[in-house]
């Protein structure tokens, strides 16, 4: 559901190239706030690449990338562009949470320093202070008694949860999830779609790279079929998921359903 | 009773308590042969060794003990620490600068590498002590213009210092190549999800990347240090005062070559001996997270094979 129409990220024409090869020819699209988003398309298509580059994990060639009318990666004044220096480029990443395909947690933290590390070592928050929420966060995703076991000690749903809690902890206004059940065995896939599934409800602004056509059909508000590095075509996941317009969206559609 | 009846009610007792095989083992008597041979040459050798007059085992008891010899040694270990501080250090930075982006720090790391790991330890022991003949002064100012302090370079590169710089700049350069390839082993999705929330690349090596690749990085400088402690006797060419040093000047006054470098080898075997048991806590503790269970420690091992050993059966003979 949409509760007000502000823009969260804006795209127009962005590029990007890895050595020779083309991989994002131009995307244009805007996320409101409070929409969820999902991008589909076959492997190659470049969903997961422009994904990264909403948080700057990839540096894009040409056109522009906002969020929250903050050009990402860059600073227009004097009329140039200003390439951002780390520090910069880290606080732009603050308010920008992401889930991988592969959770990424620290192996060498529990799964509370897994949460707390960015707000202490980050926003400085005091260790009481970020525990407690860690705390809380853990208990968001059900996962409130595995606070002290490793990563190598959950199984792969739990710990894509505690990886949805790790990011959460920086009070993120967009939340990225790159294929965040692809690497999940099939009966674990479901208790992190719940938790994704809460998030959309409290209102997260959220882009989803997946899959899970029965989740970006009643989760999303928003459906963007990629293919080749540019989009398919977008609209609401009824009418793209119900009728689509294109013979690539047909194909694909066909294939993964 | 009759033995059969024994017997037989000793079958069926174990058959009703479990059902583990007790087998006859398969007899090795090529392994027995083979044992026996080499502990009755082990036991020769010793004997021949502990029984020769010559070996003077009094004199060997006499400097065990000695401070000369026992500040030698102190001697030793704090260099080994020292030159591993050094070279640890500068095994981090030169394992950085090689992973940077910058073109030229990556070469100069390279360059580095090559000179220090492409000669021999010796030679550059010999060239650090010798360093005065060619640079006579080292001074602090501006390049082509004026100095400000100027020092005598003999009075700055002391033996002491030659020999710190010698083990700790050639270690560096092993040392690099140790951290780079730790740095290299941790996943790559370890800094991107590190950069994701928002830490900076500094915060990610030191706080995500450098714990993890410790886990790879300790194993080989445990033995680095191992190997430190026993290269350090190398330095007794520039006359340290260290261990072997020390040995070296008792012998060529009272000709006990053999007693005296078997107390140096007792003091250096202790020495490793007490490093290896460090190595085995230090790898443990680091090995946190990785795997389910830590593997036991030696004291728990005995205690745990104490525990599930089997009481003696009761049986009447």
């Amino acid at each position: 559901m949409r509760t007000n129409t502000a823009t969260v990220v804006r795209a127009e024409g962005v590029h990007k190239s890895f050595g020779r090869t083309e991989v994002l020819k131009g995307i244009d699209l805007s996320v409101s706030a409070g929409e969820v988003m999902c991008l589909v398309g076959p492997s190659g298509s470049g969903k997961s690449t422009f994904l990264r580059c909403i948080n700057r994990l990839e540096r894009i060639d040409a056109g522009r990338l906002y969020v929250r009318d903050q050009l990402i990666g860059y600073e227009e004044r004097d009329g140039r562009v200003h390439e951002l220096d780390d520090a910069a480029v880290a606080r732009q990443r603050r308010g920008i949470g992401m889930v991988f395909q592969r959770f990424n947690l620290f192996p060498h933290m529990t799964a509370l320093q897994n949460v707390m590390e960015a707000p202490v070592q980050v926003r400085k928050e005091s260790r009481a202070e970020a525990e407690e929420r860690a705390r809380s966060l853990l208990a968001r995703v059900g996962l409130a008694d595995r606070a002290h076991s490793y990563p190598s000690q959950l199984s792969g749903g739990q710990q894509q949860r505690v990886a949805i809690a790790r990011a959460l902890a920086m009070r993120p206004e967009l939340m990225l999830f790159d294929e965040p059940t692809s690497a999940l065995d099939p009966e674990l896939v479901g208790e992190v779609l719940d938790v994704m599934r809460g998030l959309a409800d409290d209102g997260m602004t959220m882009i989803v790279v997946t899959h899970e056509m029965g989740f970006a059909r009643e989760v999303g508000d928003s459906l963007v079929f990629m293919d080749g590095g540019v989009v398919v075509e977008s609209g609401t996941p009824a009418d793209v998921l119900g009728s689509p317009r294109h013979g690539r969206t047909r194909s694909f559609l066909g294939k993964v359903r | 009773m009759s033995e059969s009846t024994l017997r037989t009610t000793g079958v069926t007792k174990t058959a009703a308590v479990s059902r583990e095989i007790e087998a006859v083992p398969v007899r090795r008597p090529g392994r027995w042969a083979a044992s026996a041979v080499m502990a009755f040459l082990l036991v020769f050798l010793l004997q021949g060794w502990a029984a020769n007059p010559r070996m003077q085992w009094a004199t060997v008891g006499d400097h065990l003990f000695a401070p000369v010899v026992l500040e030698g040694l102190g001697t030793t270990l704090w260099l080994t620490a020292a030159s591993m501080a050094i070279g640890i250090l500068g095994g981090v930075v030169l394992a950085v600068l090689r992973m940077s982006d910058n073109p030229l720090l990556t070469r100069l790391s390279w360059l580095y590498i090559w000179v220090f790991r492409g000669t021999p330890l010796l030679v550059q022991l010999l060239f650090w002590y010798f360093l005065a003949a060619v640079v006579p002064h080292v001074g602090l100012g501006v390049p082509w213009g004026p100095t400000f302090v100027e020092f005598d370079t003999n009075r700055l590169v002391t033996q002491t210092s030659a020999a710190l710089l010698g083990l700790g700049l050639h270690e560096a350069a092993y040392m690099a190549e140790i951290v780079r390839s730790g740095i290299t082993s941790v996943d790559d999705g370890q800094s991107e999800a590190s950069h994701a929330l928002g830490m900076t690349r500094r915060q990610t090596l030191r706080r995500i990347v450098l714990p993890q690749a410790l886990r790879i990085i300790i194993p080989p400088t445990g033995n680095q240090v191992i190997s430190m402690l026993k290269t350090t006797s190398l330095v007794s060419v520039i006359a340290v005062p260290e261990l072997l040093t020390s040995i070296q000047a008792i012998y060529s006054r009272n000709f006990q070559q053999i007693p005296l470098l078997t107390v140096a080898c007792a003091w250096y075997l202790l020495a490793v001996s007490v490093l290896s048991v460090g190595q085995y806590y230090l790898e443990r503790r680091y090995g946190r997270g990785s795997s389910r269970d830590l593997p036991p420690t030696p004291l728990q091992r005995v205690r745990g094979s104490l525990a599930t050993r089997r009481p003696a059966p009761l049986e009447d003979r």
